[in-house]
C-alpha cells in the first residue's frame, strides 16, 4: 500500500499519441466497416425516393418543420412517435447484447469517435509519414517543413469536418436545393450555424482531443465494466505466455523469457496510447489492432499467433492451467446473451407488425369539458369534441363522420354542412364536432353514455372508430 | 486482473476497497485551463449583463441588458406581425371572414385569447355563462337576447348592455311587477305557472290558465304572445328550456317579483375595432352563432 505521496504535478499536459501503421485481419475489417460507415452517412440524404407530387421525395428525411419523418417507404408522424422509441429502446438492447457478448465491439469499430479518428490518422500518416516521422516532425521548431505539413493536414481535417458537418444538415431538408443554397449563401442561419458546430466538433474531437473524449468524456466505458462478465469476449495479453518479457540475450538459458519480446509494437500502434499488457482498463476500445502488431511480430519471430487476443476471463484460467478454452460460440450463446436476443428480436417484430398493422387514416377524439354540455332551447343536449383527423394519404380525403350505434344522437359539424369533411394530403384537421341528444332520451338524461364516433374515408373501405363519453344532464 | 501490474509504481491515493486501489493520476491540463476559462466568463457575464443583487434591483452590466426591454420587443414585434391580419379584419366584411380560412384561423385565435383576457370573469372560460341560471349569458346554446349574428355580437361588445358608458349601449329594463306593486302576489303565481306551462314544466293546469291572461296583459308586449322574446328589448324567450336566473318555479317568481338588470360593459374604450371583430368572430363559432 503506497501512501498519498504528493504527486508531482496535479496537472498535465496530454501527452499526444502517434499510432503506428499496422496491416492485418482486423486493420483490414476497420477499413471495410469504416468505408460502409461512412459511406452511409454521406450518401443516405442522396438517395430519391419518389412519393407523389405533395410529398418529399427524399428517402431518408426528418423533415422537423413539418414534423414527419420519412424513411424508404415508411411514413411517421408525430403521434407515431413511438416506433423511434421502440428504435432507441433496440439500439439500447442491442449495446447490451453485444457488450455482454463481445465486450466494447461498439467502442472500437462503430463508434463515431473512433472511425472519425481513425480517418483523421490516415490523412495525418499521409500527409506526414508514419510514426517515426510525424514524432521527429512534433518535436521539430516551427519551420517551413512543419509549417506546410501542418497546415495541409489541419487543411484536409477541416475538409472532412465540413463534409460531415455539411452531410447532417441534409437529413433534414431537401439535400439537392440545401446544397445550392448552402453555396449560394441563401440558407437559413440554421443550416449555417449547424455545419460550422459540427465542423468544429469533427475537426476538434477528430484531430486533437481523440482518446480523451473516450477517457474523460464519454459514460460509455464506465457503464460497459457492469455489463461485462467473465463469459465476454475481450482483447487481453496472455501473460503467462508472454512474461517475464525480454529479448534473448547471450548467456541466458533457454526458457529465460516468455514469447513477448518486449517490441512495444503493441503500444506503438494503439490509438489510445496505452499499454494492453498492463491488463484490462477504462482507455482500452478492443479495436484490435494490438493484435495485428504482435501477430505480425509472433510470424516473424517464429512463435505461434495470438500472445494477444480475444479472450474471455473465465478462459484465462483454464488457458493458463493449460487446458482447452472454451468454443467462442459457448462464450457469445450463453443465457445472458439469448435473453438480450429475445427481447431484442421481440421488439423489432412488434414494431414491423404495428406497422403493418396501423391505418393510414387516423383520428383522435378531445371532448370539450368546459362545460361538459350545454342545454340547448328545445332542451336537447349537446356536447362538443375536437376530432383530430389525420390524412396520411398523398392526395387529400374527404372524412365522413358518423354516430352509428345511437339514433337518438345527431353529428353536427362547426362551419361545414353534412357529415363530410376535406383534410388535405399528408395533412392534419382539427375539427370541432358537436353531438346533440334529443330532449328526454336516454342520452341526453344519463351522466355518462360511451359513444363511438365512426370515420370512414370516400372510397375506401377502411373505417375506424373513436371511443368517447357522452355527457347527459342526470335528472 | 491477475498479473501482477507492470506499471504499479504510479502514486496511489491510498484508498484500498477489496483490494481496488486508486491511481492518483494528474488531471488534463486543459481541464485546468476550462475552469480558468470558466472564471473569466463569470466576470466578464458580470460586466457586461445584470448579475450582483443590491438592495433595490441588480448592478445593470454595460450592456444595458433587461429581460422587460426584451419582452416589450417581443410585443412590438407580435404586434407589427398582426397588424396585416387586424387591418385584414377591417376591410374583410363581417359576414365573409368565416369564408377566408386563413383569416377566419386568425380571427379565431386572436378572439379566444382576447376573450380569455376581457370575457371570461363573467362568461365564464368555456364561455358557458360560468353555471346555469348565474345571469350570465350562455354563448354556446342557441338562444340570443340581443341577436346572435356576428354583426349583434359586434354591437354588443362595442357598447355594451345597460351601462352608462356608452349612450349606444343596448337598453331595456323589466319592471319588479312584484315589488312596485304591479302585480299581486295571486296574479305572480298564476303568470308563473303560465311560463311553467308555455316551457313544458310541471305546473297547476288552472293556475296556469289564468295566468295566460296576466301574461297577455302584462308580459307579452316584451317578452312576445306566446312567450317567444324579442332581441329588439332584450327580451328572452320564456317558451324554451334556456333559463338565464334559473328556471325553476321559485326562481321565476324571485324574477317576477324584482327584476334582473344584468350590465355589461362596452369594450370600444377597451379594444380595438378589429379587436372586437375578432372576438366576434370567436364566440361567432363556439356552437351558437346565427
Amino acid at each position: 500500500m503506497s501512501t498519498a505521496e504528493e504527486p508531482e504535478t496535479l496537472y498535465a499536459a496530454r501527452e499526444p499519441v502517434f499510432p503506428r501503421r499496422v496491416k492485418g485481419n482486423f486493420r483490414t475489417l476497420k477499413w471495410w466497416l469504416m468505408g460502409l460507415m461512412l459511406g452511409i452517412y454521406y450518401i443516405t440524404p442522396w438517395i430519391r425516393w419518389d412519393r407523389g407530387p405533395n410529398l418529399p421525395d427524399q428517402a431518408v428525411l426528418v423533415d422537423l418543420a413539418n414534423r414527419r419523418f420519412f424513411f424508404f417507404m415508411v411514413e411517421i408522424w408525430p403521434h407515431e412517435f413511438y416506433f423511434v422509441a421502440g428504435l432507441l429502446i433496440m439500439a439500447g438492447i442491442g449495446l447490451f447484447l453485444f457488450t455482454s457478448a463481445l465486450g466494447r465491439v461498439w467502442c472500437g469499430y462503430a463508434c463515431p469517435q473512433t472511425v472519425w479518428t481513425d480517418l483523421y490518422i490516415l490523412v495525418e500518416r499521409w500527409v506526414e509519414g508514419d510514426r517515426n516521422a510525424r514524432l521527429r516532425l512534433h518535436r521539430q521548431k516551427w519551420g517551413a517543413e512543419k509549417l506546410r505539413k501542418y497546415s495541409t493536414k489541419w487543411a484536409l481535417w477541416l475538409l472532412i469536418g465540413l463534409a460531415t458537418g455539411g452531410a447532417w444538415v441534409f437529413y433534414f431538408t431537401d439535400a439537392p436545393t440545401l446544397l445550392v443554397d448552402l453555396f449560394t449563401l441563401n440558407a437559413h442561419p440554421v443550416a449555417y450555424g449547424t455545419v460550422a458546430f459540427l465542423t468544429a466538433t469533427t475537426f476538434l474531437f477528430g484531430g486533437f482531443f481523440r482518446e480523451q473524449v473516450c477517457i474523460y468524456g464519454c459514460p460509455w466505458p464506465r457503464i460497459q465494466a457492469a455489463m461485462m462478465d467473465e463469459d465476454t469476449i475481450t482483447i487481453s495479453y496472455r501473460e503467462w505466455r508472454g512474461e517475464p518479457r525480454g529479448k534473448q540475450r547471450k548467456g541466458e538459458p533457454e526458457g529465460a523469457h516468455g514469447d513477448c519480446i518486449d517490441c512495444m509494437a503493441c503500444v506503438n500502434v494503439c490509438p489510445m496510447g496505452i499499454d494492453i499488457r498492463d491488463g484490462q482498463q477504462l482507455a482500452c476500445i478492443t479495436c484490435g489492432l494490438c493484435i495485428d502488431a504482435c501477430n505480425d511480430v509472433m510470424d516473424r519471430i517464429g512463435k505461434p499467433r495470438g500472445l494477444i487476443g480475444y479472450l474471455a476471463l473465465s478462459d484465462e484460467v483454464r488457458e493458463r492451467a493449460g487446458n482447452e478454452p472454451k468454443s467462442v460460440w459457448k462464450h457469445v450463446f450463453r443465457p445472458r446473451t439469448i435473453v438480450y436476443t429475445v427481447l431484442w428480436a421481440g421488439i423489432g417484430v412488434g414494431l414491423l407488425v404495428a406497422l403493418f398493422l396501423r391505418t393510414d387514416i387516423d383520428m383522435s377524439i378531445s371532448p370539450i369539458r368546459n362545460p361538459t354540455y350545454v342545454t340547448l332551447s328545445d332542451g336537447s343536449i349537446r356536447n362538443t369534441y375536437d376530432i383530430r383527423l389525420r390524412n396520411m394519404y398523398a392526395e387529400p380525403r374527404q372524412f365522413y363522420l358518423t354516430v352509428a350505434d345511437n339514433p337518438s344522437i345527431t353529428l353536427t359539424m362547426e362551419g361545414v354542412q353534412g357529415q363530410l369533411v376535406t383534410v388535405g394530403a399528408d395533412e392534419q384537421l382539427i375539427q370541432r364536432v358537436y353531438l346533440v341528444a334529443s330532449p328526454g332520451t336516454a342520452a341526453a338524461t344519463t351522466a355518462a353514455t360511451p359513444v363511438r364516433i365512426w370515420v370512414s374515408v370516400t372510397g375506401d373501405t377502411d373505417r375506424i372508430y373513436g371511443e368517447t363519453v357522452f355527457n347527459g344532464r342526470a335528472q | 486482473m491477475a498479473a501482477p501490474n507492470k506499471k504499479h509504481d504510479r502514486p496511489t491515493t491510498g484508498h484500498s476497497w477489496d483490494g481496488i486501489e486508486e491511481f492518483d493520476n494528474p488531471m488534463p491540463r486543459w481541464w485546468l485551463w476550462t475552469f480558468y476559462a470558466t472564471i473569466i466568463w463569470a466576470v466578464v457575464y458580470w460586466i457586461l449583463f445584470p448579475a450582483w443583487p443590491l438592495i433595490n434591483g441588480a448592478t445593470a452590466g454595460v450592456l444595458g441588458y433587461s429581460s422587460r426591454q426584451d419582452v416589450e420587443a417581443e410585443m412590438v414585434a407580435v404586434d407589427e406581425a398582426n397588424a396585416g391580419w387586424y387591418q385584414r379584419l377591417l376591410d374583410t366584411d363581417l359576414n365573409a371572414i368565416a369564408e377566408d380560412p386563413e383569416l377566419q384561423r386568425f380571427a379565431v385565435n386572436a378572439g379566444a385569447a382576447i376573450f380569455r383576457a376581457q370575457c371570461s370573469q363573467c362568461h365564464g372560460a368555456g364561455a358557458d355563462g360560468l353555471r346555469p341560471g348565474s345571469g350570465f349569458p350562455n354563448l354556446l346554446d342557441d338562444e340570443w337576447m340581443w341577436g346572435g349574428t356576428t354583426e349583434d355580437i359586434v354591437q354588443t361588445v362595442t357598447y355594451g348592455i345597460r351601462n352608462e358608458d356608452f349612450p349606444d349601449a343596448r337598453y331595456s329594463q323589466m319592471p319588479s311587477f312584484g315589488a312596485d306593486g304591479i302585480l299581486s302576489d295571486e296574479e305572480i303565481t298564476q303568470v308563473v305557472n303560465h311560463v311553467l306551462n308555455i316551457s313544458g314544466q310541471a305546473h297547476d293546469a288552472a293556475l296556469a290558465e289564468a295566468g295566460a291572461e296576466v301574461f297577455d296583459l302584462n308580459c307579452s308586449s316584451c317578452h312576445g304572445v306566446d312567450g317567444e322574446g324579442d332581441q329588439m328589448q332584450g327580451a328572452p324567450a320564456l317558451n324554451n328550456a334556456i333559463w338565464l336566473y334559473g328556471g325553476s318555479e321559485a326562481d321565476i317568481t324571485a324574477s317576477v317579483q324584482v327584476a334582473h338588470f344584468g350590465v355589461m360593459p362596452g369594450f370600444a374604450d377597451r379594444l380595438s375595432d378589429a379587436q372586437i371583430r375578432a372576438v366576434a368572430s370567436y364566440v361567432h363559432q363556439l356552437g351558437g352563432g346565427q
